[in-house]
């Protein structure tokens, strides 16, 4: 079973967000705007986990956080993706010292591709799918 | 006649539409997609995306939540496609009079299209999820109001032919060969046309497409009815949509569309039925990009209450305007 070859072309999102500044969710809902209009490339925000593919999560994952990320993560049908959107997901960024913190992201969940910046441009966004999708090809060639 | 010869042509035309219906079904879906991206200034996915989509969900794995009821969450996407291409049998395409005519007409099909969207609540309540069981409610509150207009539209039309003296004015046959327009006078045309507008502007609600989708609206319920469905049983659900759009769009082009090229010019019977048939699409077209795509793209969700005053004030109110207007048409006859 190729999975690559359907996702490349039809990659539905759900977007999380584990008590992020809600920069990042300014910048996901830019890209989701028609200047960059990634339906183009079958791209489409969900609301429901169960018809993710991909997760998008931002934010640093604050304590409360945690068990609701989980949850989250494991209601989304295999096979999935996990993006981590922003300096936060990835090392707490401007939260690194804060008393509530139970991430980076990466503690909580496995996670594929990270897109830095604080918050990240749509392109670095975008940029962040075309890697996925990549990260997913590689594995599937590695796999017997 | 013997049971074979009804029979055979029976199930070959039922595989036939099944195919047609779910192909059909889902290049409309992309159509419908590329319509909204060009017009809000976007390229928007291939047109073959919907195909692309349903590819994906066929391979993801479908996850049945552990409060669910598992035979009918299972059931409730099968049911709603079979149905949908049942209503399809009853329907004329093109030139090709519809393969279960003699069995049905237009107030069973009424009935019929309110199985998908039974299906659909059944397995809203059967997911067990307070998303889907809100998503649901408004799905049942939805269906009770354009059901008014909508049975007001289809009612006048039938109760014109049978004043023309058509016999069978509910056959589907009927209404496809006689286009009521044909039989009334400038009052009943305007009146026609308000009815028209009314099967358009029920057609979205039918198909759950915004400006009335709001027992699936995504901001607030999560994907409302089809929260918890995935994989497989959500690619079911997605070319169940298709082939409703075309059923929809068949009956709104069987009754106020009814027109054959091949009545008008001269040919073969081979290349009328194809001529037909691709006429018939380019109808479709017209009423999916009508009654679908321009209304969806200019207009945002209505909340639940308002679906029901729309319809039943408004639209009650201009259909039954409509039907006036018909009745006296109908009693003082042609001016
Ligand atoms: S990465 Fe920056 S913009 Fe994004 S959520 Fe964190 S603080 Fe906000």
């Amino acid at each position: 079973m190729n999975i690559t070859k359907s996702f490349n072309r039809s990659l539905w999102a759900f977007h999380f967000n584990s008590g992020s500044c809600n920069g990042c969710e300014i910048e996901i809902v830019a890209t989701l705007t028609p200047r960059y209009d990634p339906e183009r490339f079958g791209i489409k925000l969900v609301g429901s986990p169960k018809h993710a593919d991909l997760l998008l999560v931002t934010g640093p994952v604050v304590k409360k956080m945690r068990p609701r990320l989980l949850r989250v993560y494991e209601q989304i049908p295999d096979p999935k993706v996990v993006m981590c959107v922003g300096a936060c997901g990835i090392s707490g960024g401007p939260f690194y010292d804060s008393y509530n913190l139970d991430g980076p992201i990466d503690d909580v969940i496995p996670v594929d591709v990270y897109v830095p910046g604080c918050p990240p441009r749509p392109e670095g966004i975008i940029f962040g799918v075309v890697r996925a999708l990549q990260k997913l090809e590689r594995l599937q060639g590695e796999l017997p | 006649m013997s049971p074979a010869t009804t029979l055979l042509p029976a199930v070959a035309g039922t595989i036939a539409i099944s195919a047609f219906g779910i192909l059909a079904g889902l290049l409309f879906l992309g159509i419908d997609r590329k319509f909204a991206a060009h017009m809000q200034a976007r390229i928007g996915p291939p047109i073959r995306q919907p195909f692309i989509d349903t590819m994906k969900l066929l391979r993801k794995e479908s996850v049945v939540p552990d409060n669910a009821i598992p035979w009918l969450f299972n059931f409730a996407p099968i049911l709603a496609l079979a149905s949908s291409i049942t209503i399809l049998l009853y329907l004329p395409i093109g030139s090709l009079m519809p393969v279960l005519g003699a069995y049905g007409d237009l107030v069973l099909i009424m009935y019929l299209l309110t199985v998908p969207a039974l299906a659909m609540v059944a397995g809203g309540f059967a997911s067990g999820s307070p998303y889907a069981t809100v998503g649901a409610q408004r799905e049942m509150v939805t269906m009770m109001a354009y059901e008014f207009p909508l049975a007001i539209a289809i009612i006048a039309i039938a109760w014109r032919l049978s004043m023309a003296g058509i016999a069978y004015p509910f056959s589907l046959a009927t209404i496809a060969t006689n286009p009521f327009w044909g039989v009334m006078g400038p009052l009943g045309i305007i009146g026609g046309i308000i009815l028209l507008l009314i099967l358009a502007w029920v057609t979205p609600a039918e198909l759950s497409r915004v400006p009335f989708d709001s027992q699936e609206a995504e901001t607030e319920l999560a994907g409302g009815l089809l929260v918890e469905y995935s994989g497989r049983n959500l690619a079911l659900f997605y070319l169940a949509q298709g082939v409703r759009t075309i059923a929809m769009a068949a009956i709104a082009v069987a009754v106020f569309l009814p027109w054959n090229i091949s009545t008008f010019v001269a040919m073969s019977p081979a290349l009328a039925l194809a001529v037909d048939f691709l006429f018939f699409l380019a109808k479709v077209l017209l009423v999916v990009f009508v009654s679908v795509s321009l209304i969806r793209v200019s207009m945002a969700r209505f909340k639940i209450t308002q679906i029901v005053s729309v319809y039943w004030i408004w639209f009650g109110g201009l259909g039954i305007l409509g039907l006036l207007l018909i009745v006296l048409d109908a009693t003082f006859g042609v001016w």
